[in-house]
């Protein structure tokens, strides 16, 4: 037993250093362009893991994943900005007075993001949680839609239809990665514990779990709030990363493509969720090709724009159709399924030699 | 504020209202008979308008035959969405339909946008829907006098259909109680196609008018009327078809309104809508009309 916890924890030290050297190598001597695709993969699975620790382990269907990260994106970017970016930005009516003046570091501005998202995902969550299925989510999409709405009005704050444009590019490969894995931690040791069974009683079965004496609405708000924070934090750095804001681009669309990570992945599955979430932010750009024009063999094709997304929403069909386990149904990776993977190939090796 | 314009804002309310209704009962009949909210409602509603276009520029019919070819049109479009993205997922959990229903609203957009194209069309309507009338000091538009007419002869078709024929009966004995309705012999799968196929088509009269008088149409037209619409048929009481015609009534009145009295905050048509939305959800959710 003792050998196998230290097979584990070389395991993981290996694994650890392994995904550093990767992300230094990476962000040392790859071009923009894969740098970026790699950036928005750590976002994606970030916001996949959250939204699917509300979706899929707690079984409460939230279609406001875009509401929070437009809270997380802006809070964030009134913070790091500096005051002479604000005054360019804000032309039409200057921005009111605390966020005018203050700046601080990006660290303490993600913090905020994910604080605020949650406390925002709080006060939603509390009186909305007692509905149940569509009507859940219906109403976390109306309050998304009421966010949107509010931050293209609220000209003294967010800048309007206008957005922010011009923002300082923080994010890098430490952030959205070095979050995506706590991220991916911090909800694995939240499913894993008993938060995390209370969690999945409580989507199997409502009525016997508070039969069992778990506590409906403490648990639910819990998984909300942690998803809000995490949303809020993976919108500033998607701001950060695009380098603007419009606050038209958090509409349904956006969470629709967390929803389609979610329901690919898996609902139930933080691997599958960190798959997709790649997967998906590689096949945005990949699929790019199709909506250019192409040129083969002196046949040229035009391209239809709107094709990839038509893809995507086929892909999510097929898979709700007939596939709804999704990619890794409820199954995870874990480190002694690595470790036996690993010890078993090299026994097979050493056999067949 | 004069009395004249008072009026004027009344009858587009009213007007808008009728539109409102006519979509939001394709929402409340789908969910009484399966639980389901449609969420794609709103883009079949968008299809409607798009058929109407093409079989007039494909295949130069008039007005009045492309109109009823799309309704037909449309009514098969939500026939084939339930057999497809529905039927097979009525007995898995309910999660999965609410997917479905949220993948097929995309997928038709997306669709929309590859094969129609994402620029607004202009959308053909007879002269007398766009003349202006003056009656009283009061100005109207055709399409006024128009929307309420047909909408009222579809209602009353509709009432007919639902309280007076077999169909109904069955359509009513579904709502109750579907494992019952089934013991007694009701065909439940023709009653489900057949609903969809009248709410589909009163989506595509609704999506008819509406073009008529927002004469441009696109593969996103669909989203907010469709929404809006949604909230009206959750005011009314889901289920209920005397709730989703208050229902869009009020939802009208708010629309028209708002921007005609505080137009301050007319950029917060949508947001104050919503809120109607979730404080019905919250405190109310069997709206104004629907059974406990």
């Amino acid at each position: 037993m003792k050998g196998k916890k230290k097979d584990y924890l070389l395991l993981k030290i290996a694994t650890i250093f392994l995904v550093i050297l990767f992300l230094f190598i990476a962000q040392r001597s790859f071009d923009a362009y894969i740098l970026r695709i790699l950036n928005l993969s750590g976002i994606y699975v970030i916001l996949g893991v959250s939204l699917n620790l509300i979706n899929g382990f707690t079984g409460q269907f939230s279609l406001g994943h875009a509401g929070f990260m437009a809270i997380g994106a802006y809070a964030s970017a009134l913070l790091y900005m500096s005051p002479e970016l604000k005054e360019v930005n804000y032309f039409i009516a200057p921005l009111i007075w605390p966020f005018s003046v203050i700046q601080v570091p990006f660290v303490f501005s993600l913090i905020f993001a994910g604080l605020l998202s949650a406390g925002v995902g709080f006060l939603v969550g509390a009186p909305c949680l007692r509905l149940k299925g569509d009507y859940l989510a219906i109403v976390t999409f109306g309050f998304s839609e009421i966010i949107r709405v509010l931050f293209n009005n609220l000209q003294s704050i967010t800048n309007g239809p206008l957005g922010l444009k011009g923002l300082p590019t923080y994010t890098n490969l430490w952030w959205s990665w070095g979050i995506a894995i706590f991220t991916i931690w911090f909800i694995k040791n939240l499913v894993n514990s008993s938060y995390g069974r209370a969690l999945k009683s409580i989507r199997e079965d409502e009525v016997a779990a508070e039969a069992m004496g778990v506590n409906l609405f403490y648990h639910k708000v819990l998984s909300f709030v942690v998803g809000a924070f995490f949303a809020g934090i993976g919108g500033a750095l998607l701001g950060s990363l695009l380098m603007t804001i419009d606050p038209n681009s958090f509409g349904f669309a956006m969470t629709f493509q967390i929803i389609i990570i979610v329901i690919v992945g898996g609902l139930g599955s933080i691997a599958g969720s960190v798959i997709v979430g790649i997967l998906f932010a590689i096949l945005m750009e990949v699929l790019r090709a199709v909506e250019s024009p192409m040129n083969i063999l002196g046949l040229k094709i035009p391209g239809i724009p709107g094709m990839r997304m038509l893809i995507f929403s086929i892909l999510l069909m097929i898979v709700v159709l007939f596939f709804q386990q999704g990619l890794m149904g409820t199954r995870e990776w874990s480190w002694e399924w690595l470790h036996h993977k690993l010890t078993r190939t090299k026994k097979e090796l050493e056999e067949g030699s | 504020m004069s009395l004249s314009i008072f009026f004027q804002n009344l009858i587009n309310a009213i007007s808008l209202g009728f539109l409102f209704a006519l979509i939001a009962i394709g929402y409340t009949m789908v969910y009484g008979v399966l639980r389901l909210i449609n969420f794609a409602h709103g883009d079949i509603f968008m299809m409607a308008a798009f058929f109407v276009f093409y079989t007039m520029t494909i295949f130069s019919l008039p007005w009045g035959i492309a109109c009823l070819v799309a309704i037909v049109l449309t009514m098969l479009l939500g026939l084939s969405v339930e057999r497809v993205a529905y039927r097979p997922l009525r007995n898995a959990p309910r999660i999965s339909s609410l997917c479905s229903a949220i993948g097929v609203s995309f997928l038709l957009e997306n669709f929309a946008v590859v094969v129609f194209g994402g620029r607004p069309k202009s959308f053909y309507c007879p002269e007398f829907f766009t003349k202006t009338f003056i009656l009283g000091g009061v100005r109207v538009l055709g399409i006024n006098f128009v929307t309420p007419l047909v909408s009222i002869v579809f209602l009353s078709l509709l009432s007919y259909l639902v309280y007076r024929t077999k169909n109904g009966l069955a359509m009513r004995a579904i709502s109750k109680d579907f494992d019952t309705a089934r013991l007694m012999g009701i065909n439940i799968d023709r009653t489900i196609s057949f609903t969809f196929m009248i709410g589909s088509g009163l989506a595509a009269v609704g999506a008819i008018l509406w073009a008529s008088r927002y004469p441009q149409i696109w593969p996103f037209m669909g989203v907010f009327p469709g929404w809006r619409a949604f909230t009206a048929a959750i005011i009314g009481g889901i289920g209920s078809i005397r709730g989703a015609m208050v229902g869009g009534f009020l939802v009208g009145f708010i629309s028209i309104m708002l921007v005609a009295f505080l137009p301050e905050l007319a950029g917060y048509k949508d947001a104050f809508i919503f809120i109607a939305l979730i404080l019905v959800l919250l405190f109310k959710p069997e709206g104004l009309f629907g059974e406990e």
